[in-house]
């Protein structure tokens, strides 16, 4: 209690920061600004698109030379070409299964009347009869699109990675969860594999791996393994220590104790892990298309690169009704595990054994209907309803770049001119060692010298990667599009938190919009704003904002009862609630926000240069397709890890300096 | 409690040390500072102190404390879910801290059971389920160990609620289950760490009864963790209590209120009724001189509040005799000094 009397004393002490930066830190910023005016245009390290250096130059001879020896050294024979091999193989196995033909087959194994019984009866019978009924309608509306072979291309691949990251997983997360040392060396790891924007390990992956379904499945492996591990882990600590105590005190092995106690405890948890890593791994084998995976992807990859919004706006809607299906299939599954598990059968379910034999007996022959006859196996019809969205798309795209032309252009304007260009002005024609000096700086005065290290390894990475100038545009947009993010953030996750019924319509609406793939963001967008970077900044806005309002909202609504009772009754309104109690109450929260607003942000603006965005993402892009401009390509993926390094580490700094502010305080 | 019963459990010299090195702490001087100075000095923190006790066969050993003072890590010691460093304990003869992980999992299946604060059932299993675990992992035939966990299922009072799970049961009901689990593997000891204090205070009376009459019908030995006095003199044979991990007194309850060695026991004590604990034996006094000695007889395992209307009804001494031995003489006086708690002589 005396600490409530003691806190606004501590907290007018000159000590405590008063601003999420705090004081020092702003003086740090007023300084480089003054600095970067005075010294504006010096040193400021432009590169022309086309031009290389050196470091670049010598990249594309690495890249080169490795695929010279890729048929001649030890380690590629023996490993790395063993396992792109058995990858392919599993692969193609599953794409003879459900989408392409053989060598003996013009069509694959099992046709669409097969593939539509097997989901509407696996979802059934491990979920809900609802969640069955809505993957058959969503299955058959990927039919009617007229992608259904795409469609079970991005199935397959997204069921390889999902198996083997799962295999992987799994036993890794129990590992973890059972010796914290070993969870201690993987977390560092996992932290990397997450913060990286997925964009950038496609290239160096087809390095090794070479293009095709075995780089897209290791690419997605890396992005889909960290949430199947850290849920695992965290179902297996989540798991009462009283009943294994329990169980180790009648005698149980360590074995028995996993098997009988923990497993099928954490069994709940887990399946919620799995429908994470179904979602990862369909976004990331979605982005896998840029390195030419084969599916859904690929289909809105090559519109987006002719700038065909009805073909892409198809293939995108394609890509959220398989979202859709795949997440709502797993939910109801991790909800009926958590049924099942500790209830009593009713007799309803057990009459449900029955009709379960009889859905198998169905499936079975609408398998062999699809094998054998055309009609059940390759969708009938031209993808009338794909023709109908795509000119429904593409028209009132038109429309709206005839007479809605003075409105998007005055908003990308309004936006360019008022926001955008000036900060990227500022930053990129500020001599490089005022930039750097600041951020060294500001990451000293959070965390001291460990920080500061870090940032004077990422800061002189990205030097000699030669693309100072594009990193500091990507960092630009980036701040932009977090500014915004986090603003959205605030307001509506404020909104959510303090309201139940506005929380009961949004949330579904966020959990759907976080489910989705990165870049089906950017079709939508492209379509009202054509190919220019304020496109991709909002795609960014759109895709990190469910993230950044759901940590807002679960903070404000995570602050105690009796807090905001205590604010009512001496007589505050509500600002004065949002302001002075629940908001600070959230600070952590909204530090987290923040950093996820950033990390997301900085991923999908890479992605923007897809659709005409310039710094680092145009040059991975050009990578892929340039070979002359390969090196740079990977010099350009380097330097946005360093970038997004130096984000995530400088905003968990400020999360956990408030943290320890906020701790100070309660003691 | 006669003094002929064969020891069951021997604790002798008992240490659990947390922090680094714990083992370099006992047996050196720094092992007699305060808890406190000990963190100060090396980073290690004693939760059990040089704890030393026997508990006879049979009998219903309360260990009684506050929150803190290590009896929750003393009672994992003895079943080495919390290894000890150091000290010796033996069951029935063999020593507890030198058998190895086959022998001690072999001794959790079949000598010793726990029952716990929190229950600690596994909400995906039924409650039959439940109770055959400890027979389970020890590979008895699924028809072998329902039917005896049917027995066990029977014996706690949860007859009809075998094929529940844990979470449709009352809390109560919860810890029945926890009861059965333990008495499943028929053990020779049973440890009971707080069990009842998750209760409400009406079901808690109940479970006690309920280990009190398990306690008639199985006469395990039991040893029995808790915070609340009224629980340790209502079930305990004998009660020791622990104060910053170490063994302050060990005495029948009588002992404890009668006469507590210090005011950390007497204090906890104070609040407590003592003519619902005390015998007539505590009362008693000489006869002087002026006694009328032909007064009623009465034993001297009496409770006082259960001779109080007899003794003021006799309008003179009563006698407290030992068989054909006088004890010594009790009036009103003594009585009504109990009874209204005034000051101790």
């Amino acid at each position: 209690m005396t600490s409530a009397t003691l806190a606004p004393e501590k907290l007018a002490t000159p000590k405590t920061p008063k601003s999420l930066l705090g004081r020092k830190n702003a003086i740090v910023g007023i300084g480089w600004f003054i600095l970067a005016i005075l010294l504006k245009g010096r040193s400021t390290l432009p590169l022309n698109r086309s031009s290389l250096t050196s470091v670049q130059e010598s990249l594309t001879n690495l890249s080169d030379a490795i695929d010279r020896n890729r048929n001649s050294n030890p380690f590629f024979l023996n490993v790395i070409n063993k396992i792109r091999s058995s990858i392919n193989a599993f692969v193609n196995l599953l794409q003879d299964a459900i989408s392409q033909g053989s060598a003996t087959r013009a069509v694959p194994q099992i046709g669409w009347l097969g593939v539509v019984a097997v989901i509407g009866l696996a979802v059934a019978v491990f979920a809900s009869a609802r969640a069955a009924l809505l993957a058959v309608v969503g299955f058959v509306t990927l039919g009617l699109l007229g992608l259904w072979q795409e469609s079970m291309d991005t199935l397959a691949l997204t069921l390889a990675a999902v198996v083997l990251a799962l295999l992987i997983g799994i036993p890794l997360g129990v590992l973890a969860g059972l010796y914290p040392r070993f969870e201690k060396l993987i977390t560092p790891i996992l932290d990397f594999a997450q913060v990286m924007p997925t964009f950038v390990y496609l290239t160096p992956v087809t390095l090794f791996f070479l293009i095709g379904p075995a780089s897209a499945t290791i690419v997605t492996l890396i992005y889909a393994i960290p949430p199947a591990l850290r849920i695992t882990t965290v179902a297996i600590r989540g798991v009462p220590w009283s009943t294994v105590e329990a169980a180790v005190s009648m005698g149980s092995t360590r074995w028995q104790a996993l098997r009988k106690v923990q497993l099928p405890q954490a069994k709940r948890t887990i399946v919620v892990g799995i429908n994470q890593t179904i979602m990862a791994a369909l976004a990331m084998v979605t982005i896998a298309a840029l390195i030419d995976a084969p599916g859904l992807g690929l289909v809105v990859v090559k519109a987006l690169e002719t700038l065909d919004v009805g073909r892409s706006f198809k293939a995108g809607l394609a890509i959220v009704i398989m979202a859709v299906v795949l997440d709502r299939s797993t939910t109801a599954a991790a909800e009926r595990v958590q049924k099942d598990s500790m209830q009593q059968q009713t007799t309803a379910q057990k009459f449900g054994v029955a009709s379960k034999w009889i859905g198998l007996l169905l499936t079975l022959v609408a398998i062999y209907i699809s094998n054998i006859y055309l009609w059940a196996s390759q969708f009938p019809g031209s993808g009338i309803l794909g023709l109908k969205v795509a000119s429904i798309a593409d028209s009132s795209t038109g429309w709206i770049q005839l007479h809605l032309v003075n409105v998007t252009n005055g908003i990308t304007d309004l936006f360019s001119y008022g926001l955008l260009n000036p900060i990227q002005s500022l930053l990129v024609n500020a001599p490089w060692y005022t930039t750097a000096a600041a951020i060294f700086v500001i990451g000293y005065l959070l965390k001291g010298f460990r920080l500061a290290l870090i940032v004077v390894v990422c800061v002189a990475t990205i030097l000699i990667s030669g693309l100072w100038s594009d990193s500091m545009v990507t960092l630009a947009s980036t701040l932009v599009a977090a500014l915004i993010t986090v603003v959205l953030g605030i307001v509506v996750g404020t909104w959510v938190g303090r309201s139940l019924p506005v929380d009961r319509v949004l949330r579904p609406i966020l959990d759907a919009g976080q489910v989705m793939p990165a870049f089906v963001y950017l079709v939508p967008f492209l379509g009202l704003f054509g190919a220019t970077r304020f496109t991709a900044i909002m795609a960014a806005v759109v895709y990190a904002s469910p993230a950044a309002i759901k940590l807002v909202a679960d903070g404000v609504w995570g602050v105690p009862e009796s807090i905001t009772e205590a604010a009512i009754s001496a007589g505050s309104n509500t600002w004065q609630l949002i302001t002075k109690v629940q908001l600070p109450s959230a600070r952590r929260a909204i530090a987290l926000a923040i950093n996820q607003g950033l990390i997301y942000v900085l991923a999908m603006v890479v992605v923007g240069g897809l659709v005409g965005a310039g710094g680092l993402g145009y040059l991975v892009v050009a990578g892929f397709s340039q070979e002359n401009l390969k090196g740079k390509g990977l010099a350009a993926g380097v330097a946005i890890v360093m970038l997004g390094i130096l984000i995530d580490r400088i905003t968990q700094a400020i999360a956990d300096r408030r943290d320890v502010h906020a701790k100070a305080v309660a003691t | 409690m006669t003094d002929q019963l064969e020891t069951t459990i021997s604790v002798k010299g008992l240490w659990k040390v947390y922090g680094p090195n714990p083992e370099r702490i006992v047996g050196t001087e720094d092992a007699l500072l305060s808890r406190a100075d000990l963190r100060e000095k090396t980073g290690c923190t004693v939760a059990v102190r040089d704890v030393s006790f026997d508990v006879s066969d049979g009998e219903v050993f309360v260990v009684m404390g506050l929150s803190g003072s290590g009896k929750s890590t003393l009672v994992r010691c003895m079943t080495r879910l919390v290894e000890p460093t150091a000290g010796q304990i033996k069951l029935e003869g063999e020593d507890i801290l030198a058998a190895n992980t086959q022998r001690l999992r072999e001794l959790r299946r079949t000598r010793f059971s726990m029952v716990f604060q929190h229950f600690g059932l596994l909400p995906h299993r039924r409650v039959i389920d439940n109770v055959a675990y400890g027979l389970e992992i020890n590979g008895m035939s699924k028809n072998d160990r329902y039917a005896r966990a049917m027995e066990v299922i029977s014996l706690v009072g949860l007859e009809g609620n075998e094929a529940n799970y844990p979470s449709e049961l009352s809390g109560g009901m919860q810890q029945r289950v926890g009861l059965g689990r333990a008495l499943a593997s028929n053990p020779d000891v049973m440890f009971f760490d707080e069990p009842f204090s998750a209760l409400d205070p009406l079901i808690r009376r109940d479970m006690q009864q309920e280990v009190i009459r398990l306690h008639e019908e199985v006469n395990k030995t039991m040893v029995f963790i808790t915070h609340d006095l009224a629980e340790a003199l209502k079930l305990g044979d004998r009660i020791a209590i622990m104060r910053d991990g170490a063994l302050v007194q060990v005495g029948t309850p009588e002992e404890l209120v009668a006469r507590p060695v210090d005011d950390y026991v007497a204090n906890f004590v104070r609040d407590f009724p003592k003519s619902h604990i005390l015998t007539l034996r505590w009362i008693a006094r000489e006869p002087t001189s002026v006694d009328d000695l032909s007064g009623p007889i009465l034993a001297p395992d009496m409770i006082v509040r259960d001779a109080a209307r007899q003794v003021l009804e006799a309008g003179r001494p009563v006698r407290v005799m030992n068989g054909e031995q006088l004890l010594g003489v009790v009036t009103s006086d003594e009585i009504l000094s109990v009874i209204a708690g005034g000051p101790d002589d």
